[in-house]
């Protein structure tokens, strides 16, 4: 086996991505079209919203993830491109975890690359600052995994985009959970560690094993 | 030999004509033991144990709060192990018996978290807290949910059941994060007080019924299983040979 195909499939993802230069900018739209109304909606005062910054910057950034799952699969179920991927010669589970490495770069990359301006926005502590791009570097992978299995296990069915978040919600609340302690953490100027490493635990438990549970899930759908 | 005859029988239960012969046999003894345990658990629960030193009276919905909660897990374990039998055997009957507890199992953490919401209110002052133990119960709502959801929305039953038996594996991180909860994190919920296997910090005159309930529980949702397993598996063979010949014997 040789990673030639990887490439190409991860090539073709991204180029893809980026001709449909509106589609792919969509979760960074997205993301401070939630960051902008949030100041509007409880008021912009600097206290309160600091307190929320970590939350908010999370909920958004976990939101805009779900907004590219709808077709992450669906466009190569159509034209047939998912069964060929059985015929060939490379693991099927190594060109899942190549889609959504793609999927990572095209809408988790830019949250974090974005991040500094969204704390800023939202008046977060810049002792906090590292920590809260740590910990989406760290959660925003597993927030692709995630919705890929579910985007997976819901492509049989006709009306995928409800059940989609009913699916990925309950799965992500660790997720959540654990990154904004972290941030919570180091914006009290405590040691967000726990938190972190708890979070690198589930995201190395699930790097290999969400995208054999995907391929499982893609396998019953295409038979 | 005997062996030999356990493992055929239980080869049949695949069979769904067998499958819906025992289901019928076995259910209504489920629900009479069912019955019989939650009377007698109920009626101890209810005049025999002695209120508590601390809670009065109100302690008591514990013994309906407590076996919910047990069987709202207990059931999604019974669901994993079904599901990796479908998967891996591709047994029809199981599939849709691990289908069909998720509604079970649903009504049992809803029961749960409503008795626990009204037990709340007097003791803690508010019906919801976002403790660790709340908050895993509630997700774990939501995952029960989710495959029923996921399996409805299939038109292909079998491919939907397979479908949604990997989500219930999926889903099994959560059962583990349910039952440290109240370790990992130190919260609003109180930690464990009864011990399978040391001392219980509950006293002994309080612990009969429970087991009474809990064993009721466990009864009832066999019980509920195999009637709904049953019923699906009748409606998607309604067109079949057997279900006519079985509805017209007794029409």
């Amino acid at each position: 086996m040789n990673g030639r195909p990887l490439l190409a499939l991860l090539r073709r993802d991204l180029r893809l991505a980026v001709r449909h230069g509106g589609e792919s900018l969509m979760p960074l739209v997205f993301l401070f079209a939630v960051l902008i109304l949030v100041p509007l909606g409880v008021g912009p005062g600097p206290n309160l919203l600091a307190a929320i910054a970590p939350g908010m910057v999370w909920v958004a950034a976990l939101l805009a993830s779900l907004l590219a799952l709808e077709h992450l699969f669906r466009p190569d179920l159509e034209d047939g491109t998912l069964e060929q991927w059985w015929t060939g010669e490379v693991p099927v589970g190594l060109l899942v975890a190549v889609r959504l490495f793609s999927h990572w770069l095209i809408t988790g990359l830019p949250v974090i690359l974005f991040a500094p301006v969204a704390a800023q926005m939202l008046y977060l502590p810049d002792r906090a600052l590292g920590v809260l791009m740590l910990s989406l570097l760290i959660g925003t992978p597993l927030l692709s995994l995630i919705g890929g299995l579910a985007s997976a296990l819901t492509l049989g069915t006709n009306r995928g985009s409800v059940l989609l978040s009913i699916l990925i919600f309950p799965l992500v609340v660790p997720v959540l959970i654990f990154a904004t302690g972290a941030v919570s953490a180091a914006a009290d100027g405590l040691s967000p560690q726990a938190h972190l490493g708890l979070l690198a635990a589930l995201l190395i438990l699930a790097l290999p094993l969400v995208p054999l549970a995907t391929t499982a899930a893609l396998k019953l759908n295409i038979e | 030999m005997i062996w030999k005859k356990i493992k055929v029988g239980f080869h049949k239960l695949g069979s769904p004509p067998v499958f819906y012969r025992v289901c019928q046999v076995v259910a209504p003894w489920l629900w009479a033991g069912a019955a019989v345990c939650a009377a007698f658990g109920l009626y101890k629960a209810l005049f025999v144990v002695p209120p508590d030193y601390q809670q009065s009276d109100s302690f008591r919905i514990l013994y309906v709060h407590v076996p919910a909660a047990w069987q709202a897990m207990a059931g999604y374990l019974v669901m994993s192990i079904l599901a990796i039998i479908a998967l891996v055997w591709r047994i029809r009957t199981t599939e849709i018996m691990a289908m069909m507890g998720a509604p079970i199992g649903a009504a049992f953490t809803t029961i749960c978290l409503a008795t626990g919401s009204i037990w709340g209110r007097p003791m803690w002052g508010t019906w919801w807290a976002w403790d660790a133990r709340l908050t895993s119960m509630l997700v774990l709502l939501f995952v029960y949910l989710g495959i029923m959801g996921l399996y409805a929305a299939f038109e292909d039953k079998r491919k939907g059941a397979r479908v949604a038996c990997i989500l219930i594996l999926v889903g099994l991180v959560n059962i583990p994060i349910i039952h440290f909860s109240v370790e990992w994190w130190t919260t609003l919920h109180q930690g464990s007080t009864i011990s399978f296997f040391g001392e219980s910090s509950m006293d002994a005159s309080m612990m009969p019924p429970l087991w009474w309930m809990v064993i009721a529980t466990k009864l009832m949702f066999g019980a509920a299983l195999l009637d709904r397993s049953r019923n699906e598996l009748v409606e998607q063979d309604r067109r079949k040979g057997w279900v006519r010949q079985k509805m017209e014997a007794t029409a």
